[in-house]
């Protein structure tokens, strides 16, 4: 897959090109200009945050919180090690950006994480990333290595007397790791489980300094906000949601892959970028936000603008921006069992509510899928998942639950007529 | 303080606890899996949410802290919902096996089960099994399935043992507890996961399968091992000791058991045990009746003291007896004109014997060494010595606490050491006379002690400094010290040491009644021979209580040796054990600590008083009730007690114990030069340390009981070549035996444990040791 639109980040990338990813290929595109500019012009700290508080950048791992107001949670009088720590550690079914980032313009989530670090007053910073994707990993550290010898790494970057250094790691494959706090646990050569909040990050993170945790897309967003203004990023968006914003749409689309456009785009727009539906089938449902994300009918999704708050006033989320369409031959039973199995294979473990209960919840729907189904099934499954949902350490089990609970509701005659008839109203077609 | 309210019962709490502890505070009950108040807090197992105003979902009680103004309810629909929702999901997996479950009857999530679990299970899909593990011979963990993951076991092993040992591996439903892949558990601390572990995963080995839990009485004790003298719960089925837990006591062994402590109950049951009294002759053991053997005893010392007088007779005695024993120990021998008793049988060095002035002790409170600035441990084995002051320690070293070591070997304590010196035995002195020296550099005081050719090292100088910085600073011995042939430097240095730093000082007491026996006296005066004067010159009687000397003595080829020679050797004790049926000619069967009234004087100078907890054992009689007879039948004054209380009454009238216990020394003086030789390093391996632990099978059966090999320290190794196996010889004894670098150890020197069947030919545990490849 590739990227099929351009916003602030891909700008001016030319994916094809074997080397677009290098650091010549990122200064020719104006890449490290608002380094320099910070650097160079001495941009006082509060400025930088102000300036990305003022951009509207949300989060882009999912949770959409306001980078701006993230950073300015970091304690300013702390005197001792502080860090920035990238979360690339993309797990999350039918979400791939971060990934092609890495791939594509690794140097700008570098020089955003410089910027991150110089704002915040951190001589360190981590990216931990996915551990599947291991040759962008080792892509990202041969950039690197360019960052290093260029000077915007190491001891007084660009004659400032600013010092940051950076570094790359790789996880095993855990999808909790992606978890914030979890992902600090693996960091430290943990076995990768969420801590119990409070105490929050921003004071007790990585090697219990203040720590604070972006994900790729909005550290890559950074340089942009810095060069060309708040207000050109906002402006790419619409309010209260800045910027362009990557979706990695995926399922039974012409052409799926990432398309970065600006938050607000209409869904059907999206839609028709990606190519339309493959072989002309009819549109059924679409997860708009990451396989946690609740799940909406395609008829909804049609009226729906891509951004937080449109998508979040009909119930769903934007989450990460990962866009699974699926057409009329999908059965929700089968895809929900597929959804549960994931969430069952990858709870950590800790709690008692989602270890217990990922496991009960899938078993029942793969009970359900197979024609197995007993009467009163789903009401189990609605009500194994509210026992479940807000009851644990992290949002892990919420996450599991929220694809029961919309696939439930808004195809529970599919879910009625297997356990009644134990077979499948719409028969399942693999792609 | 902040102001709260759980359940409409408005309270203060202090700032930074949780709504756990507020609950405890004010006896509102919370269930829980996970918390314990001793390990850190997981909030994993949720089984404590409760409702928070204000808060849109219900919190963990024990990871929540108090705010000014917080409303709690505990009880209320959102609560409630909650916790059951918890508790169905904490049982949809669980086997459910209570009935074949040794849990069963003290099961945390039968209790809770009881209270916020439903009748019948919604949960119709097939459960989890989980493969048992092996984690050695005293935890069981082969019912992994009934484990609901809450991880105090490995919370424990982490951060109380100091090395996780134990962990959750794989993820969700798929999460096992397990130790490393293809190793036990050895922590000397082990057993306390039984404890901690809330339902049957965890369970005691040796006490497996045996009986029901609820069919036990509850009897309160004290352990009868090591200096710390922790509180015991026996549990006692039909007169016999079926399993020993702790009881609580936040100022000794707060709420933990050493191994040691909780396992060796099973040799109050061995098959070893002496059912009755026995005489030898013609060469051949008859089992007899009291009146004829106690006859015999009267006999033979009158005999041996008529024919050669007092001083022909040696009395030697375990500290391990109670002090009620030790008191009519030495009772009898002095009023029977004997001067040579003593307790000290481990020791070499009675040099300093004239210069002090009471008994030895810790020199402070067990708890106060929580909290310590600066404490320097001299000549401590600290894991295996003393399992439950290392903890203690480790929990403070965390925190404020320097700890720093000199020692023979710079052996992992698994906790955060500040400073420490490493030298062989006979250097020890030495080394710690470099922390004087420094010391006296820094704070401007003087010392008796010549330190004129001692050189500081920098690693002293900073071990110095610690104790000057530290307002609350200690020096104390361990065991390992005071068996040394130096003994009253190293006793007399480390004591200047506190004194020059203004700090406490003390030894760390052996065993479980040591200050006991100094309090009383069981030890010579007035010109009486010590313990290794007794084999040195050897007697023509020995009386020997509760002590087997071949594995309990410095030298145990010397001892054994002096006891052959002998007219005649009495020896009270629990076992029927081969060195005695060799070398004694009349067995006299007495009560182990469960069988009888007494007290232990533990090294903060505590005396802990109990009861017998089970009957005595066959004709088995109580010490103290022999020594009354033997003191009536040999026609001595003062022998008319009629109970252990009565005699614990006398000896307590001529004074109280804490007067009768002061470590200073009339004068400091040290011999602190330094010498090269290859030197045998005898500790008493953990498990080796009494009759008791030595007749525990599942204890024998740990890898710390396991066949001694000569670790040596690297030059020894290489000079030898890194053979696989050596001879060890002392006093014209070979050992063979296997060989392996301990690259910690002091050069020189060799560790070849004391108190081993292997090794009991060999000579003394500290002295020079020849080392050849075999």
């Amino acid at each position: 897959m590739a990227i099929f639109k351009s916003g602030v980040i891909f700008e001016g990338v030319d994916t094809q090109a074997a080397n677009a990813w290098r650091l010549a290929a990122y200064e020719a595109r104006g890449g490290y200009a608002a380094l320099k500019k910070i650097l160079q012009g001495a941009m006082p700290q509060d400025e930088v945050i102000a300036e990305v508080k003022n951009s509207g950048l949300r989060g882009r791992g999912g949770a959409g919180f306001p980078t701006g107001l993230k950073w300015s949670f970091m304690p300013r009088a702390f005197q001792g090690d502080k860090y920035v720590v990238c979360n690339t550690d993309e797990g999350e079914p039918g979400t791939f950006k971060d990934r092609d980032i890495l791939r594509f313009n690794p140097h700008a989530l570098i020089e955003g994480m410089i910027i991150g670090g110089y704002a915040m007053g951190c001589r360190a910073g981590y990216n931990y990333i996915h551990g599947e994707i291991f040759e962008a990993y080792e892509q990202f550290e041969e950039a690197l290595d360019e960052a290093r010898a260029a000077g915007y790494l190491g001891s007084n970057i660009l004659g400032s007397g600013f010092n940051f250094e950076l570094y790359a790691a790789h996880g095993y494959g855990a999808y909790i790791c992606g978890e914030e706090t979890a992902l600090l646990e693996s960091l430290e050569g943990k076995k990768g489980q969420p801590r119990f909040k409070p105490p929050f990050p921003a004071s007790f993170g990585l090697y219990g300094k203040p720590t604070t945790i972006n994900n790729t897309e909005s550290f890559a967003s950074v340089p942009f906000i810095i060069r060309d203004g708040a207000q050109k990023f906002l402006e790419a968006g619409k309010p209260n949601n800045g910027g362009t914003k990557l979706f990695s749409v995926s399922g039974h689309v012409n052409r799926p892959g990432n398309y970065e456009i600006p938050l607000g785009t209409p869904f059907s727009e999206l839609l028709e970028m990606a190519g339309g539906m493959r072989d002309g089938k009819k549109l059924k449902a679409v997860i708009p936000g990451g396989s946690s994300a609740p799940v909406l009918p395609g008829d909804v999704m049609m009226g729906l603008t891509m951004d937080y708050d449109s998508i979040s006033k009909a119930g769903s989320m934007l989450g990460s921006g990962a866009v699974i369409v699926m057409n009329e031959d999908v059965c929700m039973v089968r895809a929900l069992e597929r959804l549960a199995y994931f969430y069952h294979e990858e709870s950590c473990g800790q709690c008692t509510p989602c270890r217990e209960g990922t496991g009960w919840l899938y078993k029942v729907i793969h009970r359900i899928a197979n024609g197995q189904g007993r009467p009163g099934d789903l009401e189990l499954l609605d009500s194994v998942g509210n026992n479940m949902a807000g009851r644990t350490i992290c949002a892990l089990a919420d996450a599991a639950v929220f694809p029961v609970r919309s696939f439930t509701k808004h195809f529970r005659n599919e879910f009625e007529y297997l356990i009644e008839h134990g077979k499948p109203l719409v028969n399942h077609k693999w792609c | 303080m902040l102001e709260i309210e759980i359940d409409g019962k408005k309270l203060t709490a202090p700032q930074g606890s949780t709504v756990m502890e507020a609950a405890h505070s004010i006896g509102t009950y919370i269930p829980h899996f996970c918390y314990h108040k001793k390990l850190s807090i997981a909030a994993n197992c949720r089984m404590c949410l409760v409702e928070v105003e204000k808060a849109p979902k219900p919190l963990p009680a024990c990871a929540t802290p108090v705010t000014d103004g917080m409303k709690v309810h505990t009880h209320s629909s959102m609560a409630k919902t909650a916790q059951a929702g918890v508790m169905e999901f904490l049982l949809i997996n669980h086997p459910l096996d209570c009935p074949i479950c040794d849990q069963g009857g003290e099961c945390q999530l039968q209790d809770i089960a009881v209270g916020y679990g439903k009748g019948e299970s919604r949960y119709q899909e097939e459960k989890r099994s989980v493969p048992g593990k092996d984690m050695g011979p005293l935890v069981s963990a082969e019912e992994m399935s009934r484990c609901i993951h809450c991880t105090r076991c490995v919370r424990f092993t982490e951060e109380i043992g100091g090395f996780q040992e134990i962990g959750m591996a794989n993820r969700g439903e798929f999460s096992e507890i397990l130790p490393f892949l293809g190793k036990t558990v050895t922590s000397e601390i082990s057993g306390n996961v039984i404890d901690l572990c809330p339902v049957g995963a965890l369970t005691s080995k040796p006490f497996r399968y045996s009986t029901r839990s609820w069919e036990l009485s509850r009897r309160k004790s004290v352990a009868p091992h090591d200096g710390l003298g922790a509180n015991l719960i026996v549990q006692v089925k039909q007169n016999t000791v079926m399993r020993v837990l702790p009881l609580e006591n936040e100022a000794i062994n707060e709420c933990w058991l050493s191994d040691r402590d909780r396992f060796s109950y099973e040799g109050l049951n061995s098959e070893r045990r002496l059912k009755n009294p026995k005489i030898k002759f013609d060469g051949k053991w008859h089992d007899t009746d009291w009146e004829t053997a106690l006859n015999y005893v009267v006999k033979g010392l009158n005999g041996v003291s008529a024919d050669h007088g007092k001083d022909a007779v040696g009395f030697l005695v375990g500290a391990r007896s109670t002090t009620e024993e030790l008191y009519l120990a030495q009772k009898l021998a002095r009023a029977f004109g004997v001067a040579n008793i003593d307790y000290r049988l481990g020791r070499s060095d009675f040099s300093a014997d004239a210069l002090r002035q009471g008994g030895e002790w810790l020199g402070l409170p067990v708890a106060e060494l929580s909290a310590l600035d600066a404490l320097l441990v001299v000549g401590s084995t600290l894991r295996s010595e003393q399992p439950l002051i290392a903890a203690r320690l480790r929990q403070a070293a965390r925190k404020r606490l320097k700890l720093s070591v000199v020692h023979v070997a710079d052996d992992e304590l698994l906790m955060n050491v500040y400073g420490k010196l490493v030298a062989a035995p006979q250097n020890l002195a030495a080394a710690l006379a470099q922390v004087l020296k420094a010391l006296v550099e820094i704070k401007g005081g003087d010392t008796a002690i010549d330190l004129a050719s001692v050189e500081v090292s920098a690693e002293a100088g900073q071990i110095a400094q610690s104790l000057a910085d530290g307002e609350k600073g200690a020096v104390v011995l361990g065991a390992l010290a005071q068996q040394l042939p130096n003994y009253a430097s190293v006793y007399a240095v480390a004591q200047e040491i506190a004194r020059v730093s203004g700090g406490r000082f003390g030894v760390l007491s052996d065993a479980a009644n040591s200050a006991g026996a100094e309090a009383v006296g069981a030890l010579p005066k007035d010109g009486g021979a010590n313990a290794a004067e007794m084999f040195a010159t050897p007697r023509k009687a020995y009386f020997l209580m509760n002590t087997e000397p071949e594995f309990d003595a410095y030298d145990a080829a010397g001892a054994v040796a002096a006891l052959k020679q002998a007219q005649t050797v009495i020896a009270l004790t629990m076992f029927d054990s081969e060195g005695l049926a060799d070398y004694a000619d009349v067995l006299l069967p007495i009560a182990p600590f469960s069988e009888t009234a007494g007290s232990f004087v533990n090294m903060e100078g505590r005396l802990q008083s109990f009861n017998g907890v089970v009957k005595p054992l066959g004709e088995t009689r109580p010490a103290w009730k022999v020594l009354r007879v033997l003191g009536n039948l040999l026609q001595l004054d003062g022998f008319g007690f009629n109970s252990a209380e009565d005699v614990r009454a006398e000896l307590l009238a001529a004074g109280s114990i804490e007067s009768r216990l002061n470590n200073a020394l009339s004068e400091a003086r040290a011999d602190v030069s330094t010498k090269a030789a290859t030197v045998r390093v005898g500790e008493v391996p953990m498990f080796a340390v009494d009759a008791i632990c030595r007749n525990a099978p599942s204890l024998q059966a740990t890898e710390h009981a396991a066949a001694p090999v000569a670790l040596m320290s690297a030059d020894l190794y290489a000079s030898l070549g890194e053979p696989a196996d050596v001879l060890v010889a002392q006093g014209g004894a070979e050992v063979r035996m296997g060989a392996r670098v301990d690259a910690g150890l002091a050069a020189g020197c060799v560790r070849v444990a004391a108190a081993s069947q292997d090794t009991l030919a060999l000579g003394g545990r500290f002295d020079a040791i020849e080392i050849k490849r075999g």
